[in-house]
C-alpha cells in the first residue's frame, strides 16, 4: 500500500484547470521529484495533499485512508508535514519559538518534548547559533533552513518542500542536499518540488513531470530527463 | 568615464559590517554579473547602489555624479532603475497598472506599455489580471517591465532566475539583447553560475563583502569561480 495515493485529482481557479486528472502514488521511504514549468500546477498539487484547498474530484489517500474530510492542521498531526515556497516564519518570534510552535500544534507535542525537538531540529539544520535571533531577520539562507526545520519539527512521515533549493549557490545546495539524504535514511518519506534540478536528481528516486495541470511523464529520473517532451518543455531544449 | 563607479564602498547594518571597500564599474551597453554565496553581499550592493542602503555620497559616482544615498526615488530618476529579487508586485494592482508605476518614478525615453508588451506578449493578453496571479515566469516580466518603464540606463536585476524553470530562465534572458540594443547597461546578480557566465561579458564575484574575483565571462574558468566562492584567491 502506497504511503500517499492521488486518484483523478482536479481542481479549477475559475475556468483555469490546474490540477486536470493527476493520479500518482508514492511509497514509503521513497523520494518523489517534481518538476514542471512555472504555472505547471505543482503548488497547487501540495496544496491539495495538506489541504490547504480542496479538490474539485477525485481521491486522496494517506495511509489508505480518504483524507478529503481532513482539515490542514488534522493532515499534520496525522503526519504530513510540508513548507512553502515563500518562507512564512513567525517574523516577530525567534528561530526557537518557531520551532516550538510547530512541535507544539503541528505533532502535538507537550512543551518540554516540543523544546527537545526543537533543540534537536536546531542541531540537525544548522540553525543552533541563530536560535534566538527573530525569524524576520534571517537571511535568505537560514530563512530556507527554518522552512525545512519547521516541517521537521511537526515530526513528519511525509514531508512535501517546495523549492527550497532556490537561491542556494551549488555548495549550499550540496548541503541541502546531504541534509535531505540524512532525513531520507531516517525512514521520511518525500515528494521534493524543484527548478534546482542537479539537487534533486541527486537525491530522487523517481520523477514526476507536469504540464499545464496534466502528467506529462514518469518514471526513474534517468529515463524522465531523457524524455524529448520533458527536454522541450521544460529544460528548453529541442532534440 | 564608467556609468557607475563605485570606489571603497562601505556598507553597514547597524554594527556589522556587510561591504568592505568594494571598487566596481559598470560601462555603458555592458553586461555584468555580480555572482557570490550567500551573505557575500551582492543585494546589499545593489542596495547601495539604489540608495536603500546608507553610503557616503562619493562612494557611488552615476555619469561622474556622486549619488550615495540619495533618496531611492531620486536614483531612479537619474537612471538607475532595480528589478528587486521576489519580484515584489503590487498585489492589489493589476499587470498594467504595476508596469505603470515604474513610470511614475522614472523618465521619458523609448520603453513605453506597446514596447514592453512587444517584448513580452504575454503580459498584454494578462494585463487587467492581478500581478500576483501569474505564474513566476510571468511575474518576473513584468517585475523587469516596471523597471524598463522608468527608461533607466543602467538596469539592476536581483536573482531573476529564482525559483523559475529552465525553460522560463531561457525565455527571461532572451529579452536581454533587445534590453541592451540601445545602450542600456544590465548588472544581474545572479546565482546560477553557468546562466551568469553565458549572458553576461564580464563577471564579478563577491565574497564577504570583497571582490574575490573579476573578469571577462569568456575567459575564466569553473575552477576559478569554484576558488572565489570558497575564498581562495585566483
Amino acid at each position: 500500500m502506497p504511503l500517499l495515493a492521488l486518484h483523478d485529482v482536479h481542481k479549477s481557479y475559475g475556468a483555469v484547470k490546474v490540477t486536470d486528472g493527476i493520479s500518482l502514488s508514492v511509497a514509503e521511504g521513497e523520494t518523489l521529484g517534481i518538476l514542471g514549468p512555472n504555472g505547471a500546477g505543482k503548488t497547487t498539487l501540495f496544496n491539495l495533499i495538506s489541504g490547504d484547498v480542496r479538490a474539485d474530484a477525485g481521491r486522496i489517500t494517506y495511509e489508505g485512508r480518504d483524507i478529503a474530510d481532513l482539515k490542514p492542521h488534522q493532515r499534520c498531526r496525522a503526519g504530513i508535514g510540508r513548507s512553502y515556497q515563500v518562507p512564512q516564519p513567525f517574523g516577530a518570534m525567534t528561530v526557537f519559538e518557531n520551532l516550538v510552535t510547530a512541535a507544539c500544534f503541528g505533532a502535538g507535542e507537550d512543551e518540554q518534548q516540543a523544546w527537545q525537538t526543537a533543540h534537536e531540529v536546531l542541531q540537525q539544520t544548522g540553525l543552533l547559533a541563530h536560535a534566538n535571533q527573530p525569524a524576520g531577520g534571517l537571511t535568505l539562507l537560514n530563512r530556507k533552513r527554518l522552512e525545512l526545520a519547521r516541517a521537521l519539527a511537526t515530526r513528519p512521515k511525509l514531508l512535501l518542500l517546495d523549492e527550497i533549493a532556490g537561491g542556494l549557490t551549488e555548495p549550499e545546495a550540496k548541503e541541502l542536499v546531504d541534509e535531505l539524504r540524512r532525513i531520507k535514511a531516517s525512514g521520511v518519506t518525500m515528494v521534493w518540488i524543484e527548478h534546482v534540478v542537479h539537487a534533486l536528481l541527486a537525491i530522487a528516486d523517481r520523477l514526476f513531470v507536469i504540464n499545464f495541470g496534466q502528467p506529462l511523464a514518469e518514471g526513474l529520473p534517468a529515463d524522465v530527463m531523457a524524455n524529448p517532451e520533458v527536454k522541450r518543455v521544460y529544460m528548453g531544449i529541442e532534440s | 568615464m564608467s556609468l557607475v563607479h563605485a570606489h571603497d564602498l562601505k556598507a553597514f547594518y547597524g554594527d556589522a559590517q556587510a561591504l568592505f571597500g568594494v571598487d566596481f564599474r559598470v560601462e555603458q551597453g555592458e553586461v555584468v554579473a555580480i555572482i557570490g554565496a550567500n551573505g557575500a553581499g551582492k543585494s546589499t550592493f545593489l542596495k547601495a547602489l539604489t540608495g536603500l542602503v546608507k553610503v557616503p555620497r562619493d562612494a557611488v559616482l552615476f555619469d561622474g555624479q556622486p549619488i550615495g544615498s540619495l533618496p531611492p526615488g531620486e536614483i531612479v530618476k537619474r537612471g538607475l532603475a532595480k528589478v528587486p529579487e521576489g519580484r515584489r508586485l503590487f498585489p492589489s494592482l493589476s499587470v498594467e497598472e504595476n508596469l505603470l508605476m515604474g513610470a511614475f518614478a522614472g523618465r521619458p525615453g523609448p520603453w513605453d506599455l506597446a514596447r514592453l508588451y512587444a517584448m513580452f506578449p504575454i503580459l498584454k493578453e494578462k494585463r487587467l489580471n492581478p500581478g500576483t496571479s501569474l505564474s513566476g515566469g510571468q511575474q518576473q516580466m513584468v517585475a523587469i517591465g516596471r523597471a524598463l518603464m522608468a527608461n533607466p540606463s543602467v538596469l539592476l536585476c536581483d536573482e531573476l532566475s529564482l525559483g523559475l524553470a529552465p525553460i522560463v530562465i531561457q525565455e527571461i534572458y532572451a529579452a536581454l539583447p533587445r534590453i541592451t540594443a540601445e545602450g542600456m547597461s544590465v548588472v544581474v546578480v545572479e546565482q546560477d553560475v553557468s546562466v551568469a557566465m553565458r549572458v553576461s561579458q564580464r563577471v564579478v564575484c563577491l565574497q564577504e563583502g570583497r571582490v574575490s574575483l573579476e573578469g571577462a565571462s569568456s575567459a575564466l574558468t569553473r575552477e576559478q569561480i569554484s576558488a572565489a566562492y570558497f575564498g581562495v584567491y585566483a
